[in-house]
């Protein structure tokens, strides 16, 4: 969305007045971009589809080994079917929570008066120290066999669970650590309820539509270009989650259930030091990516609303 | 009356649900906290307590001493030595190419641009086995340039912002200047700096979480405890097979969130702009 819109504003820019361009300035100033670019993106973008097609182990030199890589992928690695499947639930399924649980949030602080903004704050506080490892080893310590949930559950006279030693459960402790940090997408979506003319409302409720009307008819149709750059950040976001893994799980024990993708990869390439097929690891990541933001793109024609230009 | 009482009663609800909700959400938070000052013995059935039994430091100070002889002070002068380095190369980077893309004409600028955008996507996982091997070829690993000379190529998402926010200034100031006989740089440094203060000190804020909580590049790139920083020293610390003082590691972690919450306490103000407007505004 902002992508579209920037361009579109320089053309006009552009068009605005006809002077001459001042080439030599204009490439001097974005000169770093244009190095790191080449240098620290394209060049390793490239030499990652190169060594993709090669059997490394950063000792000899890459030898050309063809499709073997995608090949054993592919058809012969239940491991890396193991980490698809993880990753694909924890995406389906933390992206959706986070998003839903911000959403609501947000509905609940854009109409309060008293206290808003030291809500707001506290609120934010999760996703501000989120990424940090201090949360990871805490969340260990919270959900351990002996920790903090266990302890209430005991004294609720219930069963305690070994959530980081069971399958079934490991992976929603990383569910519930990626949802309780809301806070980005919730100030986001409170920056968009914030936008929508309270005359719409008061239009609506003299015409006689009720609460959930006017929250399906009004606020999700105006949320829905906020929504979208939410659900494209956040899906992109999801598919790359590691830190939380490797702390807490290590290997993505137990029993491989929380083996990320990009957990698994980095084991390919640093503890197996098997760069060719970590690279391939990565194509393959980073044209499931781009497929999803395009089909999330491509789909928005059909629910998102734009409301129009005049409007602005 | 009857409609003041029922508004009376949806604030209180509204506010006992809000409580109950921030406490839940904070109380992983305290307990962290509260785990600091706890001893090692508490028993099972008061661990999800927050008050702790005993109110003394000494778990501060056992922590401090860290591993292997390194101690908690190298971590954070690391750290603090990263953190402080590559926020300002990647905000002064990001700056200038900010005003190049947002008020220079030049020829295939909106290739750049969209170059730029796309890059802004592209996550760091993708890149990181080649740029390992890269700099492996450079004999940088066990260094910090690895980890600080890229933010001197500037941020794609800081030179978005900042373009966002060169767009809403005036051009009469920069024609001004040009009358008066100013080049392109002096405009830069003497006119728009100044004057994107704000959207410099948002950028600033982001590196500097980014960068303090930074695990994957220091896993990565260095393998020397001296050169770890608070990150991957906590990480190591922490290591399940070898800890038992539990304290003692909820006090490091403690510590170590503490430069980031001093920071978004104190500029609160720009973390919420910055992230409403880089949603938003297009």
């Amino acid at each position: 969305m902002s992508l579209e819109a920037s361009s579109s504003a320089a053309a006009a820019q552009g068009k605005r007045k006809k002077k001459e361009n001042d080439n030599l300035t204009g490439y001097l100033f974005i000169l770093p971009f244009l190095v790191g670019f080449f240098a620290l993106t394209v060049f390793p973008v490239v030499m990652s589809l190169y060594l993709s097609f090669t059997n490394y182990d950063m000792l000899g030199t890459p030898s050309w080994i063809g499709f073997a890589n995608y090949e054993r992928m592919l058809m012969d690695d239940p491991k890396f079917v193991q980490s698809v499947k993880v990753t694909l639930f924890y995406v389906f399924t933390a992206v959706p929570f986070r998003l839903v649980f911000a959403l609501a949030v947000a509905l609940l602080l854009a109409r309060l008066v008293v206290m808003k903004g030291m809500y707001r704050t506290l609120l934010y506080l999760p996703s501000v120290i989120g990424g940090s490892v201090a949360v990871s080893v805490m969340w260990r310590q919270l959900f351990g066999n002996e920790g903090a949930l266990n302890s209430i559950l005991a004294k609720l006279g219930l069963p305690t669970v070994s959530w980081l030693g069971d399958p079934a459960y490991a992976i929603w402790t990383l569910i519930l650590l990626y949802g309780w940090q809301f806070g980005s997408s919730m100030l986001i979506f409170l920056a968009g309820l914030k936008n929508i003319p309270a005359s719409y409302y008061e239009a609506a409720e003299v015409d006689g539509a009720g609460a959930w009307r006017r929250f399906v008819r009004i606020t999700i149709p105006l949320l829905t270009p906020i929504i979208l750059f939410n659900v494209v950040m956040q899906t992109i976001q999801g598919f790359m989650a590691f830190t939380p893994s490797y702390i807490i799980f290590e290997d993505g024990r137990p029993l491989n259930s929380t083996l990320v993708y990009v957990l698994y990869m980095f084991q390919r390439a640093f503890t197996f030091f098997d760069m060719g097929y970590a690279s391939a690891m990565a194509w393959l990541l980073l044209l499931v990516i781009g497929l999803f933001t395009a089909l999330i793109f491509k789909s928005s024609s059909y629910w998102v609303h734009y409301e129009s230009e005049g409007e602005r | 009356m009857y409609l003041r009482r029922k508004s009376v009663l949806k604030l209180v609800c509204e506010q006992a649900l809000l409580l109950a909700l921030t406490f839940m959400m904070l109380y992983p938070l305290l307990w962290m906290i509260a785990g600091s000052f706890k001893d090692n013995g508490t028993i099972f059935t008061t661990a999800h307590s927050l008050i702790p039994n005993r109110l003394d430091f000494s778990s501060y100070i056992e922590g401090w001493q860290g591993f292997g002889g390194v101690t908690f002070a190298t971590f954070f002068i690391n750290s603090t030595i990263i953190t402080l380095l590559s926020t300002f190369g990647s905000v002064a980077s990001s700056a200038l190419i900010a005003y190049g893309f947002a008020r220079i004409r030049f020829r295939w600028k909106n290739v750049w641009f969209v170059c730029m955008m796309l890059t802004m996507m592209l996550p760091f996982e993708i890149i990181m086995v080649p740029q390992y091997v890269m700099f492996n070829w450079f004999g940088w690993v066990d260094t910090y340039w690895p980890l600080i000379l890229p933010t001197f190529f500037g941020t794609p998402f800081f030179i978005f912002l900042i373009m966002q926010f060169i767009r809403t200034l005036p051009h009469e100031m920069d024609e001004a200047a040009k009358i008066d006989g100013c080049g392109k740089f002096a405009i830069f440094s003497r006119i728009i700096v100044p004057l994107i203060v704000p959207a410099m000190m948002t950028c600033a804020i982001f590196s500097f979480y980014w960068r303090w909580d930074d695990f994957m590049g220091p896993l990565l790139y260095l393998n020397k405890p001296q050169l770890y920083p608070v990150s991957l020293g906590l990480k190591m610390f922490s290591d399940p097979d070898s800890i038992t003082n539990w304290s003692a590691l909820f006090a490091m972690s403690t510590l170590s969130v503490i430069p980031v919450f001093i920071i978004f306490f104190l500029f609160q103000r720009y973390i919420v702009e910055g992230i409403s407007t880089s949603g938003l505004k297009g």
